[in-house]
């Protein structure tokens, strides 16, 4: 993979609670998501997908190891620091609410510029242009509740990118969709991919998971395999298959 | 799959050559399950034999004659259409029986096995999406007979990977169960019918 490295997972563990009710959610994970590529992420219930997700866009601490997005390892970062970071950096698309109700489109697409210093003006040229790349320009001056599920969450991933964003992160985004917009969102996701976007896509969907360059299987917060070819993922098969 | 079935139906849209037929057959199939001439032209044959197709003239300037449907012909193919494919002779499934081995084989690492045909499915899977990605990229709208034609094996193929790795999840999910509470009543199998003593519980 020849893009630009946007996210890197170092060697990261979490743990949650303390002592004997200590339980490992991650262990020893290193990955790398560069810019043009989707990884998917898959495994049973309880395996660390979410966990990993959520550690990878800095909405949680590793207790072990190093998260960097764009060349910034978050854990040397403090809180406002951060904040700016998720802002300017990553989005998340989940499996629903993920649109603020009384905000349309275009005001949805447009809030984390605004709220990390844009003029409206400006932020909105960029949230219109961001609706325009996920094909739903119409939409900017409709409210969620106007729209169907595969629209809200096409919008969902302008905000995931808009402006300098490039790493979006999706949680079972089409979870709530029947299968045929399901995969219109995939599509979507990949096109954004395609065009130099890096996407970490958790999913326990096969066919969904198939849309990324590579999957990765989690078991008990370990990778235990990946279909990718890349030197790294080489490495991980070497390292963690039991 | 019946190839002779599959190439009276394509004789009953019009009469053809062996190696037009082929490629019909290829084309509508995006060349999923490749025939070889040879094989055509010897079910050509077999379905003269049995009257179901004929020659519909003499050899064109390049040696090449066309067949079409006989009266019987029609009847079979209209039969095929209505009829459903057999599913009671189910072909032996490799995975399938391997799994059964690997659960029952002493020292056999169960979760690997299921690990590595899961990840080999998937990339097969990621194959497949990439040709469906391509196929609607190229025809997005409007999709001609054969465009359909061919999306629909590939769904059909898709569709069966994806059942593929479901199944494996829940193998593994099984055994998952199985190794926090072991069932209480196991068939014990004997090893010999004389030699009751050495049935043992599989683990």
């Amino acid at each position: 993979m020849s893009g630009e490295l946007i996210l890197r997972l170092d060697d990261v563990s979490r743990v949650h609670g303390e002592g004997a009710t200590a339980v490992r959610a991650l262990a020893g994970v290193t990955m790398d998501v560069h810019a043009g590529e989707l990884v998917a992420v898959m495994g049973p219930s309880g395996s660390g997908k979410s966990t990993l997700l959520n550690v990878a866009g800095g909405l949680d601490a590793p207790t072990g190891g190093r998260v960097f997005i764009a060349g910034w390892c978050i854990g040397d970062l403090k809180g406002d620091a951060l904040a700016r970071l998720r802002r300017r950096r990553v989005g998340f698309v989940f499996q629903d609410l993920n649109l603020i109700p009384s905000l349309t489109a275009i005001e949805n697409v447009a809030l984390p510029l605004e709220l990390d210093g844009r003029r409206v003006r400006e932020a909105r040229r960029m949230a219109r242009a961001a609706l325009q790349l996920v094909s739903v320009p119409e939409l900017a001056d409709r409210f969620p509740d106007k729209m169907s599920g595969g629209q809200q969450q096409r919008v969902a991933i302008a905000r995931a990118l808009v402006g300098d964003r490039r790493l979006v992160l999706a949680d079972e985004p089409t979870g709530a969709l029947d299968s045929h917009t399901g995969e219109e969102v995939l599509r979507v996701l990949r096109e954004r991919c395609d065009a130099g976007a890096a996407g970490l896509l958790v999913t326990h969907e096969a066919r969904h998971a198939a849309w990324a360059d590579r999957v990765i299987f989690l078991r008990d917060g370990v990778i235990v395999d990946s279909t990718g070819t890349s030197a790294v993922a080489e490495t991980l098969l070497g390292a963690a298959v039991v | 799959m019946s190839v002779k079935s599959a190439l009276l139906a394509l004789l009953a849209q019009e009469p053809t050559y062996g190696a037009r037929l082929r490629a019909e057959f290829e084309a509508r199939t995006g060349g999923t399950w490749p025939l070889n001439v040879g094989q055509v032209y010897t079910t050509v044959a077999r379905l003269e034999r049995d009257g179901l197709v004929k020659a519909a003239g003499a050899a064109d300037e390049e040696g090449r004659i066309s067949y079409r449907l006989t009266e019987a012909g029609r009847r079979e193919v209209a039969q095929w259409w209505l009829s459903p494919v057999d599913r009671d002779s189910a072909p032996r499934d490799e995975l399938a029986i391997k799994l059964a081995l690997a659960v029952t084989v002493p020292g056999v690492d169960v979760r690997q096995v299921v690990q590595t045909q899961r990840t080999a499915t998937l990339r097969h899977l990621q194959d497949l999406t990439r040709l469906k990605k391509h196929a609607g990229d190229q025809a997005p709208d409007g999709a001609g007979g054969a465009d359909i034609a061919w999306l629909l094996v590939l769904e059909n193929l898709i569709f069966s990977a994806e059942a593929e790795v479901r199944w494996l999840d829940h193998v593994e999910a099984m055994l998952a169960r199985e190794a926090s509470e072991p069932r209480r009543h196991r068939m014990d199998v004997p090893v010999a019918s004389d030699d009751i003593t050495l049935g043992r519980t599989a683990r």
